[in-house]
C-alpha cells in the first residue's frame, strides 16, 4: 500500500466528509435552536434535488436551479413551520418528530406521483465536468468545487450566527426564549427564519448531490441516517459538532473503503455507538 | 392446505368432463364442493414495487399483465379466467415469504411468478417449496439452479450469472486482460463475481483485485482511488438497480472510462434512462432482452406491439420481458395441462418449447433453468441514437445452448 494510495484516499475522505457537513447543517441548525428533530430532512433534501432539476430544465441553467431551488424550497420549509410545527411547541419533543416523519412520507409520496418513480438524469455542469490532477491522484473538479461550496456556506453560517444581530438573537433565543419575548424579541419570527435556512441547507445539499448521485424519491431516506450520525456524532445542535463530525466520518468512510471495503457503510454506526457510549452528549454537545 | 387443493383439483376435472361430455362420468361424483371461486386461476406475483430496483419492478408487473390479458382475451385457460395478485415484497426476505404464504394461504394461488432479487427469490422459493406451489422464478441466481435449493415445483425462466456474465466476458475480455471487480456485497454480486472469474479462467484474464461494496450505497468515491490504482484493462462492476446508475456514474466522474472500458453482467434499460447517455456511453452488459430485437425476431415484433398497444406506445424493458416470459411459459403449460393440476403443469413446463419475445426457450429437465439467448449490449453515443428508446447496439447475440450452463452433475444433480 503506498503513501500516494493513502493520501488520495485522505482527501476522499474530506471530501465525502464535506458533503456530509453539508447533509447535516440544516438538521443540527434546526434542533440546536428550535429543538424540533425534523425527520423530513432527507425528504426535503430529496425534494431540493428535484426542484433543482427542474428550475434547472426550464432556466436550462444548473446555476439558477442552484440559487433558486434552495430558496424556493426554504421558503416552503417556512410554511411547513407556520402551518404544522408552530402548533407544537410546548408539546413533548416526539410531537414535531412524528409529524416531520409523517410529512417525509407524504412528502415522497407527492414526488413520486409528479416526477414518477423512477430516477431521473441530472447531468454535472458543463464547466464543471472532468478531473483534476492533484498530484497524488485525480479528482472529479465538480467535487471538489462541492467542497469550495461547503466551505463557503460554513463561512456565512458562522460570520451570521456570530457577527450579527441577528446571529445573537438566534443564539439568545435558543439558550432562554421566554427571556427573549420578555426584552421584546418576537422569537417566532426568529424560529420561522431558522427553519426556513435549516430546509434551505438540506435542499441546497440535495441539489448539489444531484450531479453526484442519481436523482430519485428515495435518494432522502440514506442521507437521513447520515446526518443524523454526524449530527449525534458531533452533539446535537452543536454547529461546530456537526462540521468535525462529518469530516472525522468521512475520513473513518473513506480509510475504512481502503481496508475493508464492505465495511463502509457499517463503520459510521459503529463509530456513533464508540462515541456515544465515550461521551453520550456527542464530542460538542453540552450535557442537558 | 392439501385438503383445497385437492378440491381445486376436483373442480377443475369436473368441468373438463363435462365440457368433454361425459367421458369422466365418476368425476361428477362430487359436484357440491365445486365453488364459483374455482373458475378462476390465480396467479400470485410479488415483487419489489417500492425501493431501489422499484421501475425494474413496475415493469415487470406491466409485461405480466399483458401476458394475463392476451390468455385471457383467447378464452382463458380452459374456460377459466387468470387473475394476477401483485404484492410488494419491499425487496425483503422476509417480507416477501410473508406475502408469498398469505398469497398462497390466504388467496389460494395456483402459483407464483416473480419476485426481483437473487436474495429474496430464494426466500419465495423456500416457501414455495414447502408448499408444493409452482414457482416461476424471473430473476437472476446461480443457487436456484443447485442441489441444495433445488425444488421440483420451481422453474428459473431469468438468465443465471454463469450464463450473462459468462457471455460478457467471451465478447470482451482476451487473453491477458486485467480485471477489476467492484462487486455488491450480497447474493447476487458474489453469484456474478463467481460467473467472471470462471469465464476468465478459461479465457486467461487477470484478475487484478476485487472490491466488494456495501448494498444500496450512494457514494463510491471512496473506491475509486484503489480501483484506479489497480490499473486494469476492463473495470467489472457486478451490482444492480440504482446501484448501478451511482456506481457508473461516479466511475465515469473519477475518470476510470478513459482507463478501462467498464463492463457490467446486466445492462439495465431503466438505470441508462437514469443517468443519461453520456454516463453509460461505450458500456457493455448482458441482458435476456431489449426490444431492438424486433428487426430480427417476429415473436420480439409481436410482443414489443402488443406492449405498445397496452402501454400507451412504452417499449418493455429488459427485466419486465421476464414477466412476460416467465407468465407466459406458465399460463402455456397450464394450457397444455389442461389446468392448474400442479404435477400435470411442472410435466408440461419440462416437456415445453416456447417462443415468445426473444426465440427458442426451453426447461432444462434437471434444474428447470430456462435455456435461452443472451444477449451482449452496448450502450449507444447520444449522437448515434436514433430516438429515445435507441439505448443500446446488440454486439452479440447467443443462441440458446445448454453449453453456456453448468452441467447437471456440476450442479450435484445425479447423472
Amino acid at each position: 500500500m503506498d503513501t500516494e494510495l493513502i493520501l488520495m484516499q485522505l482527501f476522499s475522505g474530506v471530501a465525502l466528509g464535506a458533503i456530509l457537513v453539508l447533509t447535516a447543517l440544516g438538521l443540527s441548525i434546526i434542533f440546536g435552536m428550535l429543538g424540533v428533530v425534523n425527520f423530513a430532512h432527507g425528504a426535503l433534501f430529496m425534494v431540493g434535488a428535484y426542484a433543482g432539476l427542474w428550475v434547472a430544465s426550464l432556466t436550462g441553467s444548473f446555476w439558477w436551479g442552484l440559487l433558486v431551488a434552495p430558496v424556493m424550497i426554504g421558503l416552503f420549509g417556512m410554511l411547513i413551520e407556520y402551518f404544522l410545527i408552530r402548533p407544537l411547541y410546548g408539546r413533548s419533543i416526539d410531537d414535531p418528530l412524528l409529524l416531520t416523519f409523517g410529512l417525509s412520507y407524504v412528502l415522497v409520496e407527492g414526488v413520486r406521483i409528479v416526477f414518477g418513480t423512477d430516477g431521473i438524469p441530472f447531468p454535472t455542469p458543463s464547466a464543471l465536468t472532468g478531473v483534476l490532477d492533484l498530484g497524488v491522484g485525480f479528482f472529479p473538479i465538480y467535487r471538489i468545487f462541492v467542497v469550495g461550496v461547503v466551505f463557503v456556506v460554513v463561512l456565512l453560517l458562522w460570520l451570521g450566527l456570530e457577527k450579527t444581530r441577528f446571529g445573537l438573537i438566534v443564539r439568545a433565543g435558543a439558550r432562554d426564549p421566554t427571556m427573549m419575548r420578555v426584552l421584546g424579541v418576537d422569537i417566532s419570527k426568529v424560529w420561522l427564519l431558522v427553519f426556513g435556512l435549516g430546509v434551505g441547507l438540506a435542499s441546497l445539499g440535495g441539489v448539489l448531490s444531484g450531479p453526484m448521485r442519481s436523482v430519485n424519491p428515495e435518494m432522502g431516506s440514506l442521507v437521513l441516517a447520515e446526518a443524523f450520525v454526524v449530527t449525534v456524532i458531533g452533539g446535537l445542535g452543536s454547529l461546530l459538532g456537526s462540521i468535525i463530525a462529518g469530516l472525522a466520518v468521512g475520513i473513518v468512510i473513506s480509510m475504512t473503503a481502503l481496508f475493508a471495503p464492505e465495511m463502509a457503510t457499517i463503520v459510521m454506526f459503529a463509530l456513533m455507538a464508540l462515541v456515544l457510549l465515550i461521551r453520550p452528549q456527542g464530542l460538542f454537545g453540552k450535557l442537558a | 392446505m392439501t385438503d383445497i387443493r385437492n378440491i381445486t383439483k376436483t373442480g377443475i376435472s369436473r368441468r373438463r368432463a363435462l365440457a368433454g361430455l361425459g367421458a369422466g362420468a365418476s368425476l361428477v361424483a362430487m359436484p357440491w364442493i365445486a365453488r364459483a371461486a374455482d373458475d378462476i386461476i390465480r396467479i400470485g406475483f410479488p415483487t419489489p414495487l417500492t425501493g431501489p430496483f422499484a421501475a425494474e419492478a413496475k415493469d415487470q408487473v406491466k409485461s405480466a399483465e399483458l401476458a394475463v390479458k392476451q390468455f385471457n382475451d383467447k378464452g382463458g385457460i380452459n374456460g377459466r379466467k387468470i387473475e394476477l395478485l401483485v404484492r410488494d415484497d419491499k425487496l425483503n426476505g422476509g417480507e416477501a415469504a410473508t406475502r408469498t404464504l398469505e398469497l398462497i394461504e390466504k388467496d389460494k394461488v395456483h402459483a407464483v411468478v416473480g419476485s426481483l432479487s437473487s436474495a429474496v427469490q430464494l426466500a419465495v422459493n423456500e416457501v414455495t417449496r414447502a408448499r408444493g406451489i409452482i414457482y416461476v422464478s424471473i430473476s437472476q441466481s446461480d443457487t436456484i439452479n443447485e442441489v441444495k435449493d433445488f425444488s421440483k415445483y420451481t422453474f428459473h425462466e431469468a438468465l443465471n450469472p454463469h450464463m450473462t456474465a459468462g457471455a460478457v466476458a467471451r465478447h470482451s475480455f482476451k487473453k491477458g486482460s486485467k480485471v477489476a471487480h467492484l462487486v455488491a456485497d450480497y447474493a447476487y454480486g458474489h453469484e456474478m463475481l463467481r460467473g467472471f472469474k470462471r469465464a476468465q479462467a478459461e479465457i486467461g484474464a487477470e484478475t487484478v483485485g476485487e472490491i466488494l461494496h456495501p448494498f444500496g450505497a450512494a457514494d463510491y468515491s471512496t473506491f475509486m482511488p484503489r480501483l484506479r490504482s489497480m490499473r486494469p484493462d476492463f473495470l467489472c462492476i457486478s451490482n444492480f438497480g440504482r446501484d448501478q446508475a451511482n456506481s457508473i456514474k461516479q466511475a465515469v466522474d473519477f475518470g476510470l472510462k478513459q482507463q478501462a472500458k467498464i463492463v457490467v453482467p446486466v445492462i439495465l434499460h431503466n438505470q441508462r434512462l437514469a443517468v443519461g447517455p453520456e454516463v453509460f456511453e461505450g458500456v457493455v452488459g448482458g441482458a435476456n432482452y431489449y426490444w431492438g430485437l424486433e428487426s430480427q425476431l417476429p415473436s420480439a415484433k409481436a410482443f414489443n406491439d402488443a406492449y405498445r398497444a397496452a402501454n400507451g406506445g412504452a417499449i418493455p424493458t429488459d427485466y419486465g420481458a421476464y414477466g412476460y416470459t416467465g407468465l407466459s411459459s406458465l399460463l402455456m403449460a397450464m394450457q397444455v395441462a389442461g389446468g392448474t393440476d400442479t404435477d400435470k403443469v411442472i410435466a408440461a413446463l419440462e416437456a415445453l418449447k416456447y417462443d415468445v419475445a426473444k426465440g427458442p426457450q426451453s426447461y432444462r429437465k434437471c434444474d428447470h433453468q430456462s435455456v435461452q439467448s443472451v444477449l451482449v449490449l452496448e450502450s449507444l453515443k447520444k449522437a448515434d441514437m436514433k430516438n429515445d428508446a435507441d439505448l443500446f447496439k446488440v454486439v452479440a447475440n447467443e443462441a440458446a445452448s445448454e453449453k453456456v450452463l453448468r452441467s447437471c452433475t456440476e450442479l450435484g444433480f445425479p447423472a
